[in-house]
């Protein structure tokens, strides 16, 4: 096998590994705010996808364009998901929290396919489409952009996170609520402002994500899954540990792929996060 | 009074661990809260801060009804809480903790004063202000939690064991820190297990035993007491 091909691999991977670190962050951040799997996350990647799409098919706007407002609209999302279901079971038993957002998966998922049906869906002539040329390598134009505008959003989250006032406050909540509370951060709207940023990740990676993906019900499934590995892989809560992990994750993928079979390369994936669930429960970059 | 609390009862599901508790704090004293092990100390303080929701009875701090408001409407007020086993945020430097105690308005605008101020109380603190706080030994976290507190400018600072697991001679200076922060007229209210040493430092103190006041009065009354001598060696 030459060189140029894996080189290939890796830089395929890399770019489709920053979005699953996109789509992990998000809930790595939730789930370190108020210790809530949010299950229905990949059918948020799913929304913000359709959002693009139709935005696209009905507007005319390139998912590109619509960016800033589909990645508002899931903010939007995310605070009246937290106003209206989160906030009345943070102090229920772990099942009902479960059962709460797994029954918002079923029904973001079974509400798409009844509204969209089932089919498969394309966002056609893209802005960017086309490959470029980088010495022996070919990668697709969508896929780059992509992963420059999910690693752009990330160092803003970074940046928000560990610069800002309010970051800070985040990061006390997430470390230790009550202390929080006593110091006078307001708790409950960190928890907010959390599934905002955290739905908002998500709506970048799948707006770029619609540039050259399929669009359809049940897109989501398999990157939520993804996610799930890379937020174990990396550590709950951690932000670097998901876009550690994230590439980690797509460059198994891609290489796992290309070196074993591409029939395989879940099964890679999977595999992997056994092992650190058995070996490294806490994960690479984990605090808990 | 700063402070009152009249009448407390909590409960924790059906489990009630309170009754009838009731304790006032005057401007500038210092007070301390006594009781063996869950005699329902730390429920009374973090009843106090909202963190437990009252079943009966009212707090009251500086004439306002505090019963029913959520737990960050407090530090707004002057009330602060220094939480048991410090509760630093462990992932944040030494310098990041302090700056989140000083969160509402006031406090933020007197931000770089409080914290030179902290520095030069806690020199520790100051060498060690870039350091990740869960590094840090057990006094100093309980150095970096009271900074903390009191970076929200208090007029109570209620602190739940301050000496537990401390050297003595931490201990010596965590008393030194307390007259230094009752002389700029902060009352305390603070929580611990040795009798002795509490009312060496309080000037009243109330005693808790199975989560109902067994007595309360001055320091000295306190440990001449045979109630407290019975609570406290079961004699």
């Amino acid at each position: 096998m030459s060189g140029e091909i894996i080189l290939q691999a890796v830089v395929s991977g890399l770019l489709m590994g920053l979005i699953y670190a996109l789509v992990a962050v998000g809930l790595s951040l939730i789930f370190g705010l108020m210790e809530i799997v949010n299950f229905a996350h990949g059918e948020f990647l799913m929304l913000a996808m359709f959002a693009s799409f139709w935005l696209w098919a009905l507007g005319g706007l390139d998912p590109l364009m619509s960016l800033p407002l589909v990645a508002a609209m899931l903010a939007g999302a995310g605070l009246l998901v937290h106003w209206g279901i989160i906030r009345h079971v943070l102090d229920a038993p772990m099942l009902a929290q479960v059962c709460a957002t797994f029954g918002l998966a079923v029904a973001l998922r079974a509400g798409a396919q009844f509204l969209w049906t089932p089919d498969f869906r394309v966002v056609a002539d893209p802005l960017v489409a086309g490959r470029v040329q980088l010495g022996p390598i070919f990668i697709g134009q969508p896929q780059l952009v992509a992963g420059f505008v999910c690693l752009a959003a990330f160092v803003a989250l970074w940046l928000f996170v560990t610069r800002t006032e309010t970051g800070l406050a985040l990061q006390a909540t997430s470390q230790d609520r009550q202390a929080a509370a006593v110091m006078g951060i307001p708790t409950d709207r960190m928890s907010a402002l959390g599934w905002a940023i955290g739905l908002g990740c998500v709506a970048v990676a799948g707006s770029m994500l619609s540039t050259f993906f399929y669009i359809f019900p049940d897109v989501g499934t398999n990157f939520a899954l993804l996610a799930f590995v890379a937020v174990a892989l990396g550590g709950f809560g951690s932000i670097l540990g998901s876009l550690v992990a994230g590439v980690l994750i797509g460059l198994i993928e891609s290489l796992g792929g290309l070196l074993i079979s591409p029939s395989y390369k879940t099964l890679i994936v999977f595999a992997l996060y056994l092992a650190v669930v058995l070996v490294r429960p806490k994960g690479l970059f984990g605090r808990f | 009074m700063l402070l009152e609390v009249r009448g407390l009862d909590v409960a924790y599901g059906d489990f009630q661990v309170v009754w009838d508790v009731s304790i006032a704090v005057a401007a500038g004293e210092a007070v301390a809260l006594l009781g063996p092990n869950g005699s329902g100390k730390s429920t009374v303080v973090n009843t106090i801060s909202g963190l437990v929701p009252v079943q009966a009875g009212e707090i009251r701090f500086d004439d306002q009804n505090l019963t029913e408001r959520p737990t960050h409407h407090r530090a707004g007020l002057g009330l602060a809480h220094v939480l048991e086993r410090r509760r630093v945020f462990p992932h944040l430097t030494v310098r990041q903790n302090l700056m989140l105690g000083a969160w509402h308005p006031a406090a933020k605008a007197a931000r770089a004063r409080s914290l030179e101020r902290m520095f030069a109380l806690f020199p520790r603190l100051a060498e060690r202000q870039g350091q990740v706080a869960r590094t840090l030994s057990g006094g100093e976290q309980q150095m970096l939690a009271l900074g903390r507190g009191l970076m929200g400018l208090p007029r109570l600072l209620m602190v739940d064991e301050p000496f537990l697991g401390l050297a003595p001679q931490v201990i010596g200076q965590m008393r030194a820190v307390f007259e230094a922060i009752r002389r700029e007229g902060i009352a305390i209210l603070f929580i611990e297990q040795n009798v002795r040493l509490a009312l060496s430092i309080a000037s009243r103190g109330y005693i808790l035993e199975s989560g109902r006041m067994a007595i309360a009065g001055p320091a000295k009354d306190l440990i001449d007491s045979p109630v407290t001598r019975r609570i406290f060696l079961g004699g």
